[in-house]
């Protein structure tokens, strides 16, 4: 997973200020497509300078509930505002919100230049000030020097930078992004990425990004809201997504993960056990959760907080042994396919901290798996 | 043996681009040369109807002899002069009709369902499966004085008695629109349904009205089939024969009858073929300077 660059910053959680007022509210939006309900009453606040990501596999419903914000659907039912302003039934032409769609829709017939300029001359801006704010925004997207070019003379990340450019020109108060990196090879993904942030930072114009990639969804955003049949399914900052995953579902969906089922044997507040068919003995989580014993839970582990050794561990809880599987070399780490003698495979990461290392664990070893108490995390649905 | 066929350039490539270019030699470059041959000919009363153009002056001496008297008289006659401009002025009103008439059919066309789409595009080309000439004389019973649509203005009493619409230019435009119609609905319908709709959602989000969006979007993408359409409509109008004589006033000069009259009234083959061979330079120059243009404005660059 990479890291956000916005951890760097200092905290920006509007969110957690109930004084804050919350730049886009989206309230109880349902889209139906005839039988189709594309989006199920869903509720969300967006901050001011945020970069909101809508996160989701195809056909969750993120889409639909972005075009909705821009203006090209209505809703069944429910009402968006923007700044204060009922936007519902307000037409995509009068609102303060620009869109860059996912295959760009540069116009084929305009130059570089000419798309740019596009929405000032669409506002009657005077000439001066549109050659002005064009050039400006063309060096901001360096894509100066490519002013005159027509989009067939330019390569698909010159082109995904053109949209950006002259959805940005505008200064609209929310910017909309579908997919915006999607079209993109793996380096230039990575490096137009953080250009997005730099450039979200200095225009401080309020993003809501569409992804289906969590990857993406995990670098961009302030938060992420996580989409599964039309529904919000968790809203949370990248990190409580990965750590706090409130579902199995969005603990699978974020990362990879290892999800044991078992039952609660202790619900205590300050500690719950957990037996599970696939291991020997109990899972000990350090902390409460709100549900009655005897009830089906299951425990989410990620990878890279399992441990693995040779030797059994001490403790009575939170072990199991193992046998090599599989292992994939990936460079900086090394994935562990390990069998459980139930036959569960449970998937660990190891970084590969040192180069030489000639007595790693390898093929068909029996091994011994240990994990903190705080490392699981318990779901009850 | 393929060694010796490839050495022919005779690859499985070259002939497959070789029969574009044999039909168009055999149907169009050789009938062309004959024309042009014949047009720098001299009338006689023969079998041809016209003079060689080479002759044995004896003492192993062959001269061409190029008359160039024909083209001279074009000009020199009014006649010719305004039976041409008669024609375009015809060709190019029908073709601004055809368009005013044929865009919003096609981008309807278009923008309906799949399933509704071949319907209608059925319906566009299904008068050609009755024939031209039929169709044409069908406007007859159509136009004329005691005909469908005079019956039916003096019956709904708009007009006291029958209004003269036969053997008029109005009859001659209805007939060359009606018979061209799918010739211009047919390219821009095929570049209307390729239109990337989200271009028009992208104008709209940057402040156009979908009208707007219209005008600066879907207008100068469909450039090419408004083009080709035109084409396909102004240059078989230009040179119309039957829907004049058979719709219009006979008095009504076309570069068509004209053509018709000098080649089987009067017999005078090269003067045939020299009205033929201005009307194609006439119509040729025009578009290959177009083309010219064309290939400019797209700087050499990857067509999309």
């Amino acid at each position: 997973m990479s890291t956000s660059p916005r951890a760097a910053q200092q905290k920006f959680e509007p969110w957690k200020d109930p004084e804050a007022k919350p730049y886009v509210r989206i309230e109880k939006i349902t889209k139906q497509f005839g039988d189709f309900l594309a989006v199920d009453d869903v509720s969300l606040d967006i901050y001011k300078k945020e970069i909101f990501c809508l996160l989701g596999a195809s056909g969750c419903g993120k889409t639909t509930l972005l075009r909705m914000l821009a203006g090209f659907e209505r809703p069944t039912s429910g009402r968006i505002y923007i700044d204060g302003v009922d936007m519902t039934s307000i037409p995509p032409y009068e609102r303060p919100v620009n869109m860059m769609f996912q295959s760009y829709a540069v116009f084929p017939h305009m130059t570089v230049e000419q798309n740019v300029a596009f929405g000032l001359k669409q506002e009657g801006l005077p000439r001066t000030e549109i050659a002005k704010r064009v050039v400006d925004m063309l060096d901001l997207v360096k894509l100066g020097q490519f002013a005159k070019r027509k989009p067939h003379q330019l390569s698909g990340g010159q082109r995904q930078r053109v949209a950006l450019a002259r959805s940005l020109v505008k200064k609209p108060k929310l910017l909309l992004l579908d997919e915006p990196l999607a079209a993109l090879d793996k380096k230039l993904r990575e490096h137009t990425q953080f250009e997005l942030i730099n450039i979200q930072e200095t225009l401080g114009v309020t993003f809501i990004v569409v992804t289906h990639d969590q990857e993406e969804a995990m670098t961009l955003s302030s938060r992420i809201g996580l989409m599964n049949h039309g529904e919000i399914i968790q809203v949370g900052t990248p990190s409580e997504m990965y750590e706090y995953p409130a579902s199995r579902f969005a603990a699978e969906f974020i990362g990879s993960v290892n999800m044991f089922e078992g039952r609660l044997i202790e619900d205590e507040p300050s500690y719950v056990r957990i037996e599970c068919d696939d291991l020997e003995v109990p899972i000990y989580v350090d902390h409460g959760i709100s549900s009655s014993p005897g009830a089906t839970v299951w425990a989410a582990i990620r990878p890279e907080k399992i441990m693995m050794s040779r030797e059994k561990p001490q403790q009575a809880d939170n072990w199991a042994s193992a046998i090599v599987q599989d292992i994939a070399y990936m460079g900086d780490m090394s994935i562990y396919l390990l069998r459980l003698d139930s036959g569960k495979v449970v998937r660990i990461t190891q970084p590969n901290t040192y180069r030489h290392a000639d007595d790693r664990i390898t093929w068909d070893e029996r091994v011994h798996l240990s994990w903190h108490p705080e490392s699981p995390v318990v779901v009850t649905k | 043996m393929t060694a010796r066929l490839k050495r022919l350039g005779l690859r499985g490539r070259n002939l497959v681009t070789a029969v574009p270019y044999l039909w168009l030699i055999v149907f169009f470059l050789i009938p062309f040369a004959i024309v042009l041959k014949i047009s720098f000919s001299t009338t006689q009363i023969a079998m041809p109807p016209y003079e060689p153009l080479l002759h044995w002056a004896g003492e192993k001496m062959l001269q061409i002899q190029l008359n160039l008297a024909n083209f001279a008289f074009l000009v020199q006659d009014d006649l010719y002069g305004t039976a041409y401009l008669n024609s375009i002025w015809v060709a190019g009103v029908s073709t601004l009709i055809c368009l005013l008439i044929g865009y919003p059919i096609a981008y309807a066309i278009a923008r309906s369902s799949p399933s509704t789409r071949n319907i209608l595009m059925l319906l566009v080309v299904l008068p050609f499966w009755t024939s031209f000439l039929l169709r044409v004389y069908a406007w007859i019973g159509i136009l004329k004085n005691n005909g469908l649509l005079n019956n039916f203005l003096l019956w709904i009493g708009v007009i006291d008695q029958p209004f003269q619409m036969l053997q008029t230019d109005f009859a001659v435009y209805v007939g060359i629109v009606y018979s061209y119609l799918p010739f211009m609905i047919l390219p821009l319908y095929a570049n209307l349904e390729k239109l990337d709709l989200t271009l028009l959602e992208a104008a709209e989000d940057l402040g156009c009205r979908p009208w707007q969006a219209f005008y600066k979007v879907t207008l100068p993408l469909s450039k090419p089939g408004i083009i080709a359409g035109c084409l396909l409509v102004f240059i078989p109008a230009v040179g119309e024969f039957v829907i004049p004589s058979l719709l219009g006033d006979p008095g009504m000069l076309m570069i068509g009858k004209v053509l018709w009259t000098e080649f089987f009234n009067n017999r005078d083959w090269p003067v045939a073929s020299a009205v033929a061979i201005a009307l194609l330079l006439f119509l040729v120059i025009p578009i290959m300077f177009y083309q010219r243009a064309q290939d400019a404005e797209a700087g050499g660059g990857v067509h999309r």
